[in-house]
């Protein structure tokens, strides 16, 4: 066998066997967004529930609270981005840090301070890399994140919209993730979560739907007290499980991708060495016809 | 036939129990609470505790309920709570180590999970 021939089939060996890996990754990827789907889909009952008795709240009473009053003047803002521990995801990462970038330049143009929070390891070593200081992280559970997991985050986000200003604390909270639209489309956004606008959350209730007037028990104050941070916790896990849907269906179409490159590479590597091996082929022949007219030649010269 | 009530249990992360209830008897923050059919509008916070409910068919769910919300309209119920557990999904010895754990570390707070589990797990 020709070097040429050796060195071509070397290449398909090892092109074969990245496919092989692509191709589960896809396949696992592909069985993972259908879990956590179904995830978001057993978490809706609650949010639902959930939304359903702040709109009641904000709606029967005026109460006032740390988590739905707006500042005068926000000198301070906290967002949390969302991204992945792993990567191998096509651009899922670096377009929700974009988005959090955008976001965060724009605060900034506004005169805000801008304290970063971040879950997932991607987030952490984007801004470690850059120096840039992060007020807080989470990692190891982006994949299949759980309600403690988002109770974790919110806690410290919550504690940190109640305390005042000056000593540390923030005014607004944004959050940046990745919205899973369907298996092809995922779409990096933010939106600001708190304060909390109690009309806005009113004004999402279905048509025609009035509700009753509730008895508040032991009063609307305690019952809204134990209710925003319930509701700011289920926003951010909604947000955790959409982000994990999306990033393995990202995982799914980037490793699809890989897998038919493979494959279109592994065709024209075949090719090449299929003429490799036909010139080599020739040129034995024609060594051969050479050869052998030459000795025909000479035999015929001694003849004589 | 008596009045019913229907009854929604959810978890963060998951749909419980529902079902049709002809009384729902749950712990809030100032005191039990029983709900029969033709309640007035309710919405209250939960202690952690257990919640009995008494279905229309004559038989009784126990579930064991830490911290969250009961919300009475229009003849439903919701119960939501971060984590709730139906009686017979409760392991009664892990529960008990739970409780023993939570003793000697002085968590009060797991020690009354702990202690809300195995009664529910009991009243069953």
């Amino acid at each position: 066998m020709g070097a040429q021939l050796r060195v071509y089939k070397r290449r398909i060996r090892s092109v074969t066997a990245t496919k092989k890996i692509t191709k589960a990754m896809e396949m696992i990827a592909a069985s993972r967004v259908v879990k956590a789907q179904r995830k978001v889909a057993a978490s809706t009952p609650y949010a639902q529930e959930l939304t359903r008795a702040v709109r009641a709240v904000g709606t029967g009473s005026n109460t006032k609270h740390p988590l739905t009053t707006q500042a005068e003047t926000v000198t301070r803002s906290a967002v949390l981005l969302l991204t992945s521990d792993r990567g191998l995801a096509g651009a899922f990462n670096s377009n929700a840090i974009k988005a959090a970038e955008q976001l965060t330049e724009r605060l900034e143009r506004e005169g805000k301070q801008v304290d970063t929070y971040i879950v997932g390891r991607r987030g952490v070593a984007h801004y470690n890399f850059r120096e840039r200081k992060i007020a807080q992280s989470w990692t190891g559970f982006t994949d299949e994140p759980t309600y403690a997991d988002a109770k974790k985050v919110a806690a410290p986000l919550i504690g940190a919209i109640e305390k005042d200003t000056a000593d540390g604390g923030v005014d607004e909270l944004h959050i940046v993730y990745t919205e899973f639209v369907s298996m092809m489309t995922q779409t990096a956004v933010d939106s600001r979560m708190l304060p909390l606008s109690l009309e806005e959350v009113a004004e999402e209730a279905p048509k025609g739907e009035i509700l009753p007037l509730y008895d508040f028990e032991p009063s609307a104050e305690d019952v809204l007290d134990a209710l925003l941070p319930r509701y700011v916790e289920s926003r951010i896990y909604n947000a955790l499980l959409q982000s994990a849907a999306s990033k393995h269906a990202a995982t799914r179409r980037a490793m699809k991708s890989a897998t038919d490159n493979a494959g279109e590479l592994i065709e024209n590597l075949t090719r090449l060495a299929n003429a490799a091996r036909q010139a080599e082929i020739t040129q034995e022949i024609s060594e051969i016809v050479g050869g052998a007219s030459a000795l025909a030649d000479a035999t015929a010269g001694s003849d004589y | 036939m008596a009045a019913e009530l229907h009854v929604a249990l959810v978890a963060a992360d998951r749909e419980v129990w529902s079902g049709e209830a002809t009384l729902v008897v749950a712990r809030t923050t100032s005191g039990d609470i029983g709900v029969m059919p033709g309640h007035q509008p309710l919405l209250g916070v939960l202690e952690s505790g257990p919640v009995t409910i008494r279905t229309s068919d004559g038989g009784t769910v126990v579930a064991a309920v830490h911290g969250g919300f009961i919300s009475f309209a229009d003849n439903k119920l919701s119960l939501l709570a971060e984590i709730a557990e139906l009686s017979d999904e409760i392991d009664v010895q892990r529960a008990e180590r739970a409780l023993e754990r939570a003793k000697s570390e002085e968590d009060a707070f797991a020690e009354r999970r702990a202690e809300v589990r195995l009664r529910a797990a009991t009243a069953r």
